[in-house]
């Protein structure tokens, strides 16, 4: 997969929320990468940036957010350069995104076959004569039973597990390069999750897509992705393949995560939560930025600025004093 | 929900307005003989001896019991007849189908002049937050609300009247060298239209401009203010995200997903300020010396004159009956959530 240049192309990216309180360092120095054909997973903590990056690399971050600095390509696009109107047919066409709590991800008062129409009909991939047609089609696709009748209902009438359908439909409709699902089964109930995740993956596998996906659990993440980002607080702590990851995680970080992680079989006990919480992002923060919640922390934490170590193929720590 | 059903639901509602209107004319029967002042006395005039006033007091029928009033009253209504109002001498309902349809076309030309600036001010103003159009509406919906529609009214006649001289004088509905034209609906402006008269439709319309837009001033706050919120609350929703995500045009954002959900709270908004609107504007009438229902019922109100003033609440209360009606079935057309049955 290395050898063929990646599809979504983070280089030391940096984000800040400017506001009343203070300028908010939401994320610092991030590089990710994302190829053809794979499922990248982006763990973390809520408020560890994960959900800013995807949305600076789709050029919808909310308006109080800056990129200070970085630079974001996506096939090739320069996505913090573009003009909107590029940016605008990037989006549904090269790079799609769901979000979580899909019910009110959907507009309450048009029709669900309209609202992915509406985007077919954006991205010139549909007439107004075949414009059902399509929709129907690509109900199908998400395994939505009776699509023809789904096509005239409104979101509050189907369930969370089917509205995500749609939402899958929708981002899929003009087939994108790239998926990004920012916790897609959030508030879905467990085996509607698992039908969600599957459905993800055989479409993913399928079209050859790259898909990102992000969650804060880790034991998904290992199910369904083929490489793993852990961030912290704004940071990438580290990232490797799903195995190398779990079989020997090298950040503290990682190894707190997975240990208050529930696991099948696993007694209750076992599970231990992460002390403190994440640092306040705004003022001067330290170079590693656990270094206030990790027992591993010295003198040379604090001193040297964080360095990115491969400590075995495709593993990279951020870490001073890797495990 | 199918069409057969919606109109049974409409006529429901329709039949359950009755019970409240029939309360309406039982209050407003009691509460103008509740009122201070004796309509026998006032008509008798100062020089009036005992026995006069005795008399017209009979010929008004007061002299009889509050239940045998109310039963003359109730069944006059049922036969359509209002009474006929002391102070003018005509009946009432004639009064009613002269100046009802003036004020209510006073009042749609304000609320569509209300409409024309508020939404595009309130929409662009969310859009730009902080921005100088932000600023701007903010001002207006401050000058909007703390400037009395008597001052603006007032102001609007000195200036473009007195200074300037491109309005007509402020003298009612029509200038007098025009003639009214054939009522059909009682607005002059349609009845001018479908007389294929343009010239008296000018008039018309130019004598309507001033006062529509003094009442359309005072309206224009809240309904500003209203798209605004409405708008930002919307635009910050999870849908519109979503929207701008599949790379949806910003106008097809703005307008097909962001305003067409946040008209539900500027529906209900715009349903309060008409009906205050109709209830209110006895100033903006008094300044223009518009021939409306608000003088009128301010006119009859004073003098104790109970026919007046009953049939005026209770054309008022029809009104507000069928408005309310109107709101809620557009409401059905904008949400699919909404069923009629609430």
């Amino acid at each position: 997969m290395s050898n063929t240049f990646p599809l979504l192309d983070i280089k030391n990216l940096s984000v800040e929320f400017r506001t009343r309180s203070g300028v908010v360092k939401a994320l610092e120095d991030v590089s990710l990468e994302v190829f053809r054909g794979e499922i990248v997973g982006i763990v973390g903590e809520s408020g560890s940036g994960k959900s800013v990056s995807a949305l600076t690399a789709m050029g919808i971050l909310d308006p109080a957010g800056h990129v200070t600095a970085g630079s974001i390509s996506l096939g090739g696009l320069d996505v913090l350069g573009a003009g909107e109107a590029v940016l605008q047919t990037m989006r549904g066409q090269q790079a799609s995104m769901i979000f979580q709590s899909p019910r009110t991800s959907l507009n309450p008062i048009r029709t669900v076959g309209k609202q992915i129409g509406d985007v077919l009909h954006r991205h010139n991939m549909a007439d107004r004569q075949n414009l059902r047609e399509k929709v129907i089609k690509s109900l199908k696709t998400v395994r939505i039973p009776d699509p023809d009748r789904r096509f005239d209902a409104y979101p509050f009438e189907l369930s969370g597990g089917m509205c995500q359908r749609i939402m899958i439909a929708m981002a899929l409709a003009c087939s994108p390069e790239l998926l990004i699902a920012d916790e897609p089964t959030t508030g879905l109930d467990v085996t509607t999750q698992a039908a969600i995740m599957d459905l993800i993956r055989d479409l993913s596998r399928e079209r050859n897509m790259a898909t990102v996906l992000i969650t804060h659990d880790l034991a998904m993440a290992a199910d369904y992705c083929d490489r793993i980002i852990v961030m912290h607080a704004g940071h990438v702590v580290e990232s490797g393949s799903s195995h190398d990851l779990f079989t020997s995680p090298r950040h503290p970080y990682t190894a707190k995560l997975m240990k208050a992680t529930p696991h099948g079989g696993g007694n209750l006990d076992d599970i231990a939560s992460i002390p403190g919480g994440l640092p306040d992002l705004r003022g001067v923060l330290p170079p590693c930025r656990f270094s206030g919640r990790c027992e591993r922390h010295e003198a040379i934490c604090d001193s040297s600025a964080m360095i990115s170590k491969e400590v075995s193929p495709n593993h990279f720590v951020n870490c001073q004093r890797p495990l | 929900m199918k069409r057969s059903d919606k109109l049974r639901i409409i006529f429901g509602r329709l039949i359950q307005a009755i019970p409240s209107i029939i309360g309406i004319i039982i209050v407003t029967f009691i509460l103008t003989r509740a009122l201070p002042g004796d309509p026998a006395v006032y008509f008798a005039g100062p020089a009036a001896t005992e026995k006069s006033i005795q008399e017209i007091r009979t010929s008004l029928g007061l002299d009889k019991s509050m239940l045998e009033q109310f039963w003359i009253y109730a069944s006059n209504l049922a036969r359509g007849d209002l009474g006929v109002s002391v102070s003018t001498g005509l009946s009432v309902k004639e009064e009613l189908i002269r100046r009802l349809p003036a004020s209510l076309e006073l009042t749609f030309l304000a609320l569509l002049f209300s409409i024309g600036v508020a939404l595009p001010l309130g929409i662009a103003a969310a859009t730009r937050p902080n921005s100088w159009v932000d600023q701007f509406c903010r001002i207006v919906v401050t000058a909007g609300v703390s400037l009395p529609v008597f001052f603006t009214g007032l102001f609007m006649v000195y200036l473009f009247y007195y200074i300037l001289g491109i309005a007509p004088a402020p003298l009612g509905r029509l200038d007098i060298i025009y003639l009214s034209p054939p009522s059909i609906t009682g607005f002059y402006t349609i009845d001018a239209l479908l007389d294929g008269d343009f010239e008296t439709f000018g008039a018309a319309l130019s004598q309507m401009i001033l006062p529509a837009i003094t009442l359309g001033i005072f309206t224009l706050a809240p309904l500003a203010r209203m798209t605004r919120g409405a708008m930002l609350q919307v635009l910050s929703s999870d849908f519109i995200r979503t929207a701008r995500a599949s790379g949806l045009k910003r106008s097809t954002v703005l307008y097909t997903y962001a305003f067409r959900n946040a008209l539900l709270p500027i529906l209900t908004t715009l349903g309060m300020v008409f009906s205050f609107m109709l209830g209110s504007n006895v100033l903006v009438e008094k300044v223009f010396a518009w021939p409306g229902i608000g003088s009128f019922a301010i006119e009859a109100l004073i003098v104790s004159d109970y026919a007046a003033v009953q049939g005026f609440v209770l054309a008022m209360a029809i009104l507000y009956v069928l408005l309310n009606l109107t709101i809620d079935i557009v409401y059905t057309l904008v949400d699919p959530r909404v069923g009629l049955e609430s």
